[in-house]
């Protein structure tokens, strides 16, 4: 275990020594545009027919375990599914208002632009590649789950019942096959073009063409061109994306935008409240050393007083016992004289 | 230790509320092993859309929040210069120790992978997270919190020299702990600021940092009255005078403050409300849901602590404690369990299961013995002879 210098950067910028986190979040604010030619894929629900095809190309390509129920069971699509530990992707039937026939959508990982799980985790075990795709390092997750919390999408599972290492589980966009020049497994499988893969601004631009090639058949939005901030994956449909469960209100704002303001104020926290703290506590002691002196000083006048009164007091005193031995000396002189004159009288 | 149980006057046989510790303790046991063995899945009712709990809900967020007490009346005492509450530092820094250290114990049950806990410190960081700040801070206060209550043990020990050492730092890690308290207690709001489209815009707002820190003061103020009232009962034998004394005082500053603190919260409350203009919201079901916290559990215990202070009523005051700790508790349910996917059908909601109940309390359950343990030896409710006067 080493500490690399992101790690240590981030140590010292989160204990208050500078502000590397808020500058990162500032970076983060900026809005990322998205890497420069990187794929995307085109969902159309138009053209999804639901036969799950998809689905098991996913399975097949990620060597995941079989569903509890097979793939031929088209009845499986009438129950409201979500991704799970066994499922990449899923297909889901939706029956909206006004229309006899049902429509399908399938459900993955988006592969955000800017991901909310990316921002989220705390050990940065997601990646947005250039090529991208967002992809998931299981050999640093500590199993938090907050990726999941995070994610606007509901995309990430977890492999709940695995007691020793249990891990997140979601869609890589089949980034080893991609970088190779493949195919994802589930575009590969798909029989009748629902599903395209290219770059985002190619598919952005067959999402156009098709839309307005085909305007009673489509919608003139393209869900993940702009939805928190955009995502790889997009989708276009004949029916509002509310229909097919899939959230109209989720904003434009990317996800770390959500956090970053905030965190960026953690620093600051970290730098002023020492001064604070401390200025608060110097006034206090000031205070307090203030009425400590002040009662000293009372006290040594106090005192100072005290000791003049009884100085003068001995003063009186003294003046008072020198008079009176004063007047006893001249007392008894007197009566000595008088004795005497006396007495020389009755010897005359 | 007999002899040690003996002198803390504590007699030994089998009581009623003897034999519920000893059940709850086997229950833990048992469901610790089954947890480890079966994985999460074995024990809890987390799925794929609810993958934050009970042990979130309340082990987290509740335990940080209950644990505040420790930096609230360190910071009076120590910063703010209060000294006549000296004597309720020690049991409340010992309360924030044991909160935090069984908050990292109950993270060791919730986290897939409890070994991996120190990964982000040491192998990869992730500070785009609110949770890497949490983690980090968590971590570094647990730390200052032992500084902080090991004098006490060391008095008992004898280390005296040691124990002069740590006693001269009280003022850095006073100042250091509330640094790391305001940053994660509010921390702990803002982790949920990443899912606005999930957690009902009630309780959703930017302000949630902030609205965590000031309710953790609360949170804090509370728990070391209630803590003072059930030290005064059941530890009354160790108690020495001057803590005696101050067990009347306490209460009277710490529901002033706590009063103020809990009106500027109900303000935070309704500006963030009016910011995000949710008005509209309060009719609903949830709106309801909403205001009876907010008057139940903010206004009311507002009201109360203020009207005990004034009239110097304590038992208004304890009253009020007890309310105020149910109103954290509901707050932070509400956030990370009522509130969040709300707009999931009822069936796909989380409830917890009985097993991670059990955890729950057993974890609450050793927390109290380890309180005891050390209270009826170490000088926390008393002042040891010989360092009486020197902090
Ligand atoms: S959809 Fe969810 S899991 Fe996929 S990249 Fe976006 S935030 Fe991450
Ligand atoms: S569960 Fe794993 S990947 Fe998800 S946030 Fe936690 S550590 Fe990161
Ligand atoms: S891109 Fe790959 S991993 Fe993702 S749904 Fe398609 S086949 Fe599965």
């Amino acid at each position: 275990m080493s500490i690399d210098r992101r790690t240590f950067l981030a140590l010292l910028g989160a204990s208050s020594l500078n502000l590397v986190p808020a500058l990162e979040a500032k970076g983060a604010s900026k809005h990322f545009e998205g890497y420069p030619d990187s794929y995307g894929i085109l969902f159309d629900s138009v053209r999804c027919i639901g036969c799950r095809r998809c689905e098991i190309g996913c399975n097949e390509v990620n060597d995941l375990p079989l569903p509890e129920e097979p793939f031929e069971d088209l009845g499986v699509l009438d129950k409201k599914r979500r991704l799970n530990e066994r499922a990449y992707t899923i297909v889901n039937k939706y029956h909206p208002e006004g229309r006899s026939a049902p429509v399908y959508r399938k459900l993955q990982c988006n592969h955000c632009l800017e991901p909310a799980c990316a921002s989220s985790c705390f050990v940065a075990a997601y990646t947005k590649t250039p090529s991208g795709a967002v992809i998931y390092d299981q050999s640093v997750c500590v199993g938090c789950r907050y990726c999941m919390i995070a994610c606007p999408f509901n995309v990430p599972a977890y492999t709940y019942a695995d007691p020793v290492s249990p891990r997140i589980m979601k869609c890589t966009m089949c980034y080893p096959r991609i970088i190779r020049g493949k195919l994802p497994g589930c575009v590969q499988a798909c029989p009748n073009e629902a599903l395209n893969f290219g770059t985002r601004e190619e598919m952005l631009s067959l999402a156009r063409e098709r839309i307005k090639g085909h305007p009673d058949s489509y919608l003139d939005h393209i869900y993940g061109e702009h939805e928190m901030g955009g995502t790889n994956w997009l989708y276009i449909s004949g029916v509002p994306f509310p229909e097919l469960g899939m959230n109209e209100n989720l904003g434009t704002t990317p996800a770390p935008k959500l956090t970053s303001g905030a965190l960026a104020a953690v620093p600051v926290i970290a730098a002023l409240w020492p001064v604070l703290l401390g200025g608060i506590y110097v006034m206090n002691k000031r205070r307090d050393t203030q009425a400590e002196q002040e009662k000293d000083q009372a006290v040594t006048r106090a005192r100072t007083e005290a000791d003049e009164k009884a100085e003068a007091k001995l003063k009186a005193f003294k003046k008072q016992a020198e008079q009176e031995k004063q007047e006893a000396v001249a007392k008894a002189v007197h009566e000595a004289e008088e004795k005497a004159s006396s007495q020389t009288d009755e010897e005359s | 230790m007999s002899s040690d149980a003996r002198q803390a006057g504590i007699k030994p046989g089998l009581t009623p509320l003897r034999i519920i510790v000893g059940l709850i303790l086997v229950l833990g046991i048992i469901v610790t092993v089954l947890r480890f063995t079966t994985g999460l899945a074995g024990v809890t009712n987390l799925d794929h859309s609810n993958p934050w709990g009970l042990w979130i809900g309340f082990d987290l967020l509740c335990g940080v929040a209950l644990a505040a007490g420790g930096f609230v009346t360190s910071a009076a005492v120590y910063i703010f210069g209060l000294k006549k509450y000296r004597s309720a530092v020690r049991p409340a820094i010992l309360t924030g120790f044991l909160g935090y250290a069984l908050v990292v114990v109950a993270l060791g049950y919730d986290v897939g992978i409890p070994w991996r806990l120190p990964y982000p410190f040491f192998v990869q960081a992730g500070p785009t997270s609110f949770l890497f700040e949490v983690a980090l801070c968590v971590a570094l206060y647990l730390t200052v919190l032992f500084l902080e209550f090991s004098p006490a043990a060391l008095e008992w020990l004898g280390y005296s020299r040691l124990r002069n050492l740590i006693v001269k730092l009280t003022l850095v890690l006073t100042i250091f702990g509330v640094i790391l308290s305001t940053m994660h207690q509010s921390s702990l709001g803002g982790l949920y600021l990443i899912a606005p489209s999930k957690l009902h815009p009630l309780w959703y707002t930017a302000y949630l940092p902030v609205l965590f820190f000031v309710s953790s003061i609360v949170a804090g103020l509370s728990m070391v009255i209630l803590e003072s009232t059930l030290s005064a009962k059941y530890f009354n034998r160790v108690l020495d005078k001057s803590h005696q004394q101050e067990q009347d005082i306490l209460p009277l500053g710490f529901a002033k403050a706590a009063a103020l603190i809990l009106l500027a919260y109900f303000f935070l409350q309704v500006i963030s409300l009016a910011l995000d203009n949710d008005w509209g919201y309060l009719t609903s079901g949830y709106g309801l849901w909403y205001c009876l916290e907010l008057s139940v559990f903010v206004l009311l215990p507002c009201f109360l602590y203020a009207v005990g202070y004034r009239e110097k009523n304590l038992r208004i005051i304890r009253f009020t404690s007890v309310l105020a700790v149910i109103g954290i508790v509901v707050n932070r349910f509400n956030v990370s369990l009522v509130a969040f996917n709300w707009h999931l059908p009822l069936s796909e909601r989380y409830f917890p299961s009985w097993m991670e109940v059990v955890i729950s309390i057993f974890l609450v359950t050793l927390g109290i013995l380890a309180f005891r343990f050390i209270v009826t030896r170490m000088p926390v409710l008393f002042e040891h002879p010989e360092y009486r006067d020197s902090h």
